[in-house]
């Protein structure tokens, strides 16, 4: 259990020093690797939480596939390589000012709401068996929607870019 | 391990993801602030997916993995018109919808 909490608490603190970096970081490039650092942690805190299967896709579609798109995205608009000091706007103020009201109510609810739950112990995590049950099952007919989503979006995305 | 750990650093997530999206005048960091804002929302169904004992959780999830994955490819080919029309990707000049 105390090997969790470490495990736990490097990672989370890694994922917050570099979400923090990816907001404020006056490189695009640097703004995409550091959310690459985000990323994975997110699929290690499902690795804590014993969905193994979800980290799996977490690391193939974000880290392996959206994270390239950026890529692509920066290469294609031109940012500079060197570092921007445009990248934050004027009003940067009341971003502070909203992310920091919004911190502050979901900490105050969540603490008043779960102050001292804990998680039950998980057994050697969960099949993926299950996953795919209740997805091919119970939300089958929302995965076939998605499906149409996906198939939606690739064609949007290529008459969006296309030349003519 | 407490629940409240995984909320707190969603919440977290969300929050500076919150910020990126006020903040940023470059679009390609707004839809990367977006991506930190839906995961959160991924570690908080994974974390009540364990809490219920229900694989719930994880399905949606999946899902929001998906929809993210649609998002950014739209997203990313809506910035590249912006860019191709206007040689800029900053937000705060795209003001010809404003009353």
């Amino acid at each position: 259990m105390v090997a969790q909490h470490i495990g736990f608490g490097v990672i989370a603190a890694m994922m917050a020093v570099a979400a923090i970096r990816v907001v404020t970081t006056r490189y695009v490039v640097h703004a995409a690797l550091w959310l690459v650092v985000v990323l994975a942690g997110v699929a290690a805190q499902f690795i804590l939480l014993s969905a193994e299967f979800v980290a799996a896709t977490q690391v193939l579609v974000y880290i392996g596939a959206v994270v390239v798109l950026f890529l692509f995205g920066t290469m294609l608009t031109r940012a500079k390589i060197g570092g921007e000091d445009q990248l934050t706007s004027r009003q940067w103020g009341i971003g502070i000012a909203t992310a920091l009201l919004l911190a502050g109510t979901m900490s105050a609810v969540l603490i008043d709401a779960f102050h001292a739950q804990k998680l039950p112990t998980a057994s050697g995590g969960t099949p993926t068996e299950l996953v795919s049950d209740s997805i091919f099952s119970t939300y089958l007919i929302p995965f076939w929607v998605l499906s149409i989503v996906l198939l939606a979006a690739l064609v949007g995305a290529i008459v969006l870019a296309r030349r003519d | 391990m407490l629940i409240n750990e995984f909320l707190l650093l969603g919440a977290f997530l969300f929050c500076t993801g919150v910020y990126g999206v006020l903040a940023r005048r470059n679009a390609v960091l707004v839809l990367m602030s977006i991506e930190l804002i839906l995961n959160a929302v991924n570690i908080n169904l994974v974390a009540f997916s364990l809490r219920n004992d229900n694989v719930s959780g994880q399905v949606f999830a999946l899902f929001v993995i998906a929809v993210a994955a649609a998002e950014v490819g739209v997203g990313l080919a809506m910035v590249l018109l912006v860019y191709r029309n206007r040689r800029s990707v900053a937000l705060d000049e795209l003001s010809e919808m404003k009353g």
